[in-house]
């Protein structure tokens, strides 16, 4: 059994998620049309992390944050062995017209980021919609998404599979690689 | 994640305590979708539903059909009124038409106790029970058991008494065995002849003064006396009924505390309550209805789950 491999801790990690937040502000400024989304469950885990740190660095408690769930709109509905458990939506605001930063840890297929898109019209019109990923597995892709704001690049075959640990939940943050997926290991 | 241990719905009695907390937790998350400005999510896409009634209805027919809507199925009507059944069919071979036509699930509502169950042995779809004469009505009891945990929370030990027609009840029924599961107490009332023999051996206490109950339960859910189904007379009169059994304002004001009103509908005002009670602050009559299709959603949307592509 191959051993899983860190491939992202401690100093640059904060590094990069600190990096992430002032990519964010430089397009965004004042935040004064943007709202933050992260996408439930895992994404919703780093989201909260960006949300933190933005209102640390900017000093401020009113940044619009959502967590958007995306179950009801899966294209693998019916499709998957396991199902999925829905979680909540909880978005008190509109984003008709707005700037909307859409977070989550990892990119994969883009089949996710696809059912978000597709939720997210749900709630109005947005003016535009960006992309965060922690982790792009960019050779992995099924859809024409892309990241606008990334963390690190995993480049691995289809069945290698990436997970991402929070300190609140697993005592550290870091990033691990799985050269065989979850299943098998 | 958890499923439903069946891939039909018959009765309350065939699905497990799990099986309704999996439904809850996933109506909570449809009652989120049902309150947007946009009220629809795309999951049943590639499903169609057919909504069989042989028998009338205006709720749970209008519940299921926007449940469905909402959920973006395709959606067949039929009721027995204007169907060949007149001319003579089958049940099978009406269903068995309909499911030609590529149908995936059908909800029905039928005069038979049993009915369902007779289709489930002998069709491929999911099935959906939505009334079966005086046996079950399962998604009713579901909703009226998640609106009263909206309520009270969890209703393990919450004391729930039953008022009305038991006798000829399908929503009674279903109501014991969904509370039952649930660990709430249930207690029923109503005259000694609209409650069956031997009921106690479902584990509810039978009490047939209205005051006492009313004194004794957190939740009082009152049935409608269902005449079409009574063969003979049970009571002298409707009169006489209201009278003894009907629930007024100064009931409830001369309790201690405060108890919740619920109703399946149709209400007959004036008959099993007053206009007063039913439209007083305890009753939430009006938000069982809306929780009906928060209900139906996560049953179709957990049964569809259970038919893989």
């Amino acid at each position: 059994m191959e051993q899983d491999r860190v491939i992202l801790s401690g100093k640059r990690f904060a590094l990069t998620l600190d990096r992430l937040c002032h990519q964010i502000i430089e397009n965004h400024g004042d935040f004064s049309n943007t709202c933050l989304i992260g996408v439930q469950v895992r994404g919703v885990k780093f989201a909260n992390r960006i949300y933190q740190n933005l209102s640390q660095i900017l000093d401020r408690t009113d940044l619009e944050y959502g967590k958007l769930d995306v179950t009801f709109y899966r294209d693998d509905f019916r499709r998957r062995e396991d199902p999925l458990a829905a979680s909540s939506t909880e978005i008190d605001f509109l984003v008709e017209d707005k700037n909307v930063v859409l977070i989550d840890d990892v990119l994969y297929s883009g089949r996710t980021i696809r059912a978000a898109l597709d939720a997210l019209q749900h709630y109005g019109r947005p003016r535009k919609v960006e992309l965060v990923s922690l982790v792009d597995r960019r050779f992995n892709r099924h859809l024409p998404i892309q990241p606008d704001y990334l963390g690190i690049t995993v480049d691995a075959v289809e069945e290698a599979y990436v997970k991402v640990e929070w300190e609140e939940e697993h005592g550290k943050d870091r990033i691990l690689f799985f050269p065989k997926s979850k299943n098998e290991i | 994640m958890p499923q439903l241990s069946t891939k039909h719905l018959l009765g309350i009695k065939q699905i497990t305590a799990e099986d309704i907390q999996l439904i809850f937790e996933t109506a909570d998350k449809f009652k989120e979708v049902i309150n947007r400005p946009i009220k629809k999510v795309p999951s049943l896409r590639d499903v169609t539903v057919a909504n069989l009634f042989f028998e009338n209805s205006t709720r749970t027919r209008i519940s299921f059909e926007l449940a469905e809507k909402r959920l973006s199925a395709d959606v067949v009507n039929f009721s027995a009124s204007s169907s060949s059944v007149k001319k003579g069919e089958t049940l099978l071979d009406t269903v068995n038409n309909i499911l030609s036509m590529k149908v995936d699930m059908v909800v029905m509502r039928h005069p038979a106790p049993g009915a369902p169950t007779f289709l489930s042995k002998h069709i491929d779809a999911s099935i959906i029970n939505a009334g079966d004469g005086t046996h079950e009505h399962p998604t009713q009891a579901l909703l009226d058991a998640f609106s009263m945990r909206e309520q009270l929370g969890d209703l393990k030990g919450k004391k729930v008494a039953i008022f009305g027609d038991i006798q000829h009840s399908r929503v009674a029924l279903s109501n014991i065995f969904c509370l039952k599961k649930l660990g709430a107490h249930v207690k029923v009332c109503g005259p000694p002849t609209l409650i069956p023999k031997h009921i106690d051996s479902l584990g509810v206490e039978v009490e047939y003064d209205v005051r006492k109950t009313l004194e004794w339960c957190d939740v009082a859910n009152i049935l409608r006396i269902q005449l079409e189904r009574q063969d003979i007379k049970y009571f002298p009169s409707i009169r006489e009924y209201a009278q003894t059994f009907g629930i007024n304002k100064q009931m409830l004001d001369d309790l201690k505390k405060e108890i919740i009103i619920m109703h399946p509908g149709p209400i007959n005002r004036g008959v099993e309550l007053t206009s007063e009670v039913a439209d007083s602050k305890h009753s939430i009559i009006l938000k069982q209805v809306e929780n009906g299709v928060a209900i139906r959603m996560a049953i179709l949307y957990l049964l569809a789950e259970k038919r893989k592509v």
